[in-house]
């Protein structure tokens, strides 16, 4: 028997060999009937099983995330196992198959109900373009930092609750006994006043004839034993000895592999194809050409690579062969000058009438940045392994989003959904590339030219020039100051509004705010980039209260205090990071620390940077970060997602710099796109706060405070302002 | 055809000589723990060690490494079956993320210890900085790498030659 609750759908059974099983799901025709239509082939149910008790106690989470590096089994089976009250020994976990039964139910949920609460950037993900779900509709999705906030909070925790709940009520109607006198404790119920104990396990098959609960108690934070605690990650003796398995590593009988090359001008389709040398190369099986890329099949991959390297492509014009960074960038401005003489401004916030407030200030400050083009350069390079035979299509790969990649695979090529299994991998880093659909496609055409499995890797080269780019932008700003230095208004122009939609917004109390957009084309594909819109707006709104704060002749960190004093979390990160890096210390001569603060996808950050500029080019010393997620669920964990956002952001900061030239991507590999090495890298101190608000995410909002953090500091120990990324090629000897 | 001789196994291949080493070893011998990053020299996810020394695989010839000694992420671990000191350390701080780098990584970094029991911050920004981590864990491995420098067995001043 299964109810609606208010959190969904709970459904028990029992499945092969006595496994009890509790899951939290989405029921199929509910009240968004055209979105159920696109989730779910006909007869099929979305059931999301999220935890399994076996015979042996053991307790199984199912994680419907893909991971890419940031321990997402791990936090989401503590989740789980805390509310159950399971041995962690005895915890276990599986990714989730690509299915409809195992859609996101918490993004789904909260789309399919209306939730009020639900935030603007998930509605926006989920019908924006960045990952297609308007198209798809498929919801098994890793990105915006959903995992532990939503499917965690909203799927975990419930399952997990609810299996115990069924258990205790299984072990109190057979030891006849209260059911509030009964305790549970690692995976064992305890009965005091008659002495008896027993595993789990002994109930499962009871537990299972029950009907599950309408609405399980959830613990209060007072009482998580695992929730809050550093456990250690479930892969990563896997990732010391070689074993971890990536696509990469698949191996299949009677595989062959592939190497591709794709246009040197995005759109550009194969007009000729010379391929008589690759062909008689040794290896060689097949050459392979399609409309936006030629492929070569051999038998083993550096034949392949050989090969197209050695292919004479003549691709087509396409009108863009003329293009260059300098038009990009000049196009963006004359449209916001058009947007703004036109009154064709789009408004993102207006607050009172912040060009009157402009006109009567004492001070006006106005300033103009920029960001480039970058590429997200994952560890692993695009890869995949494709098996087409007859009807059926196997795929593996590691994915972001593997539903999307099978229901892609089925519109593209008429297969059935239900003939297309997706193998999902570990993910060698994804950063939002890995939520496109074009490698998935491609090697799929590849696979269905071929007898037997096909591997195809793509080159770093074709790695970094067939990207989806973090989009290169541009912004105006004019602030007023009062005559005591306070902000009276804010001005704020950019071109290129995609998600989250709030990433625009300032977290400052300035009583006249205008921030709008023009609409303007950009040349370049573009895609989510770990933390999406919020890597420029991060830097061109914290760069610009630091200007502000210098122009009012005030301690910039005081200088935002002062501004975000309504707000306590902001105050308590703000005072969390001033302390841990004794902000305000004397700096010697070509030192400085800045700061900035972020509030994205949920979680509150503030970093200080301390840089050196003593040397040609900036080095960056020390990191102070202070996150308030909300709650931590595992501190370690939280921490490394920290130290890798900064880092990630700090390569963009100082290196990152993607340009075109005659239509073309001219950065090929990491000697001309490089990024943080350990040469480079800063010391990272990371303070974590517990505030108790809703709980969120961890992979992206490290990101965005690291460049404009380290352009303030660049200031504060050269009195140089950086409006332009990236910074090492600023030459700072003669400081 | 190349004659190899990898984690202790000698094996004859039958391939171009030309091949990179990263190739034979991931496509022919089967050893899938080192990884492609880059294919020139710059990323260190393919490092293995030749004799002892760190070397990027991907722009080696097998042709190059005949009569050597090739140690891979896979026979790194001590003969007992335990973990390397190095490894261990990986774990004890919770080093890897996605992992895609790590046996590189861990490859250099054995290297470093083996050559340099008690290497210091530069020791380290030297013998690390060809290898690259997109999930910017630098911090945590300059932390393993100083306590698995603790945890090494002495070399040559012991009478312990287990260690290679």
């Amino acid at each position: 028997m299964n109810k609606w609750t208010r959190r969904g759908f709970i459904a028990a059974g029992v499945a092969a060999g006595g496994v009890f099983t509790v899951g939290v799901a989405m029921r199929e025709g509910h009240r968004a009937p055209k979105l159920a239509s696109m989730m779910a082939d006909e007869g099929e149910t979305l059931v999301n099983v999220w935890v399994k008790l076996a015979n042996d106690n053991t307790v199984t989470a199912i994680v419907p995330h893909s991971e890419m590096g940031q321990g997402v089994f791990t936090s989401m089976a503590q989740m789980l196992a805390d509310e159950m009250d399971a041995d962690w020994e005895l915890v276990r976990f599986e990714q989730a198959p690509a299915h409809e039964a195992y859609a996101n139910y918490p993004l789904g949920r909260e789309y399919l109900m209306g939730d009020a609460t639900v935030p603007g950037f998930v509605q926006d993900t989920l019908n924006g373009g960045f990952l297609r779900i308007a198209q798809s509709m498929s919801l098994q999705i890793t990105g915006g930092s959903t995992a532990v906030r939503f499917t965690g909070e909203g799927g975990m925790r419930v399952a997990g609750a609810a299996a115990k709940e069924m258990i205790v009520r299984a072990a109190s109607k057979e030891w006849r006994v209260p059911r509030n006198e009964i305790q549970t404790e690692r995976s064992y119920v305890f009965h005091k006043a008659s002495d008896q104990s027993a595993p789990y396990s002994d109930f499962a098959e009871a537990a299972s004839k029950l009907s599950p609960p309408t609405q399980p108690k959830l613990k209060s934070a007072d009482d998580y034993t695992l929730m809050g605690t550093s456990v250690p990650r479930f892969d990563i003796p896997s990732k010391v000895d070689g074993t971890a398995q990536f696509a990469l590593d698949i191996d299949l009988p009677n595989m062959s592999y592939a190497a591709i090359m794709g246009p040197p001008v995005f759109g550009s389709k194969v007009e000729r194809l010379d391929d008589e040398i690759a062909r008689g190369m040794p290896g060689v099986k097949q050459v392979i050409t399609e409309e936006n890329f030629v492929a070569v099949v051999a038998d083993s991959y550096w034949s392949a690579e050989q090969a197209v390297r050695n292919m004479d492509v003549t691709w087509s014009a396409t009108g863009r062969e003329d293009l260059d960074q300098e038009a990009i960038y000049s196009g963006f401005l004359t449209d916001m000058e058009n947007a703004v003489r036109d009154g064709k401004e789009q408004t993102d916030i207006k607050l009172g009438n912040a060009r009157r407030a402009a006109g009567s200030a004492n001070q006006l400050i106005e300033a103009q940045y920029s960001v480039p083009y970058l590429a997200h350069a994952a560890m692993e390079p695009l890869n995949a392994v494709a098996h087409v035979s007859g009807d059926e299509v196997d795929i593996w790969i590691g994915h972001q989003n593997p539903l999307a990649v099978r229901d892609e695979i089925a519109g593209e090529f008429g297969y059935k959904k239900s003939d297309i299994t997706v193998h999902n991998c570990l993910m060698g880093g994804g950063f939002g590339r890995k939520s496109e659909s074009d490698y998935p496609l491609m090697v799929v055409s590849i696979a269905r030219r071929i007898d037997g499995p096909v591997k195809m890797i793509w080159s770093r080269e074709e790695d970094t020039r067939q990207d989806f780019y973090r989009p290169a932008t541009t912004a105006k700003v004019v602030g007023g100051l009062s005559e005591d230095g306070q902000p009276v208004s804010w001005d704020y122009q950019f071109v290129h509004k995609h998600d989250p939609a709030e990433a625009s917004h300032i977290p400052y109390a300035i009583p006249n705010q205008f921030i709008h957009y023009a609409e303007t084309e950009n040349p370049i594909r573009f895609g989510p980039w770990r933390s999406v819109d919020h890597t420029q707006h991060g830097f061109f709104i914290e760069s610009f209260i630091d200007e502000l704060a210098h122009a009012a002749n005030k301690d910039p960190l005081s200088f935002r205090r002062n501004l975000v004093a309504d707000n306590p979390r902001y105050v308590a990160v703000l005072d969390a990071v001033a302390e841990a890096s004794g902000w305000g210390r004397t700096m010697p001569n070509g030192r400085g620390l800045g700061v900035a603060l972020v509030d994205s996808f949920g979680t509150i950050v503030a970093e200080v940077v301390e840089v050196d500029v003593t040397s040609q080019a900036p080095r960056i010393t020390n990191v102070w970060a202070a996150a308030d997620p909300g709650f931590v669920v595992n501190p370690d964990g939280f921490t490394a997602q920290i130290e890798s956002g900064i880092i990630y952001g700090l390569s963009a900061a100082l290196f990152g710099d993607i340009t075109v030239e005659n239509g073309r991507i001219m950065q090929s590999n990491f000697h001309d796109y490089p990024v943080v090495r350990m040469e480079d890298a800063p010391r990272i101190h990371v303070t974590l706060i517990n505030s108790g608000a809703r709980v969120g995410g961890g992979g992206e909002p490290g990101t965005p405070p690291i460049a404009p953090a380290v352009a303030n500091a660049i200031f504060a120990a050269s009195g140089r302002r950086m409006r332009s990324l990236p910074l090492a090629s600023e030459s700072f000897s003669g400081v | 055809m190349p004659t190899l001789t990898i984690n202790g196994e000698t094996r004859t291949v039958d391939v171009d000589p030309n091949m990179p080493l990263l190739w034979v070893i991931r496509e022919k011998i089967k050893l899938t723990g080192t990884k492609f990053g880059c294919g020139i020299a710059q990323c260190g996810a393919c490092t293995v060690h030749m004799d002892g020394t760190p070397i990027r695989s991907c722009s080696m010839p097998v042709a190059a490494v005949e009569g050597a000694d090739i140690r891979t992420i896979e026979g790194v671990a001590n003969e007992d079956g335990t973990l390397h000191a190095v490894q261990q350390a990986w774990i004890d701080h919770q080093v890897p993320q996605c992992g895609y780098c790590q046996s590189g990584q861990i490859m250099s970094a054995v290297a470093l210890l083996n050559d340099n029991p008690t290497p210091t911050d530069e020791d380290i920004d030297d013998a690390m900085s060809g290898n690259i981590c997109r999930c910017g864990a630098y911090g945590r491995i300059r932390d393993a790498i100083k306590t698995a420098a603790t945890q090494m067995p002495a070399p040559a001043a012991t009478e312990d030659t287990e260690n290679e």
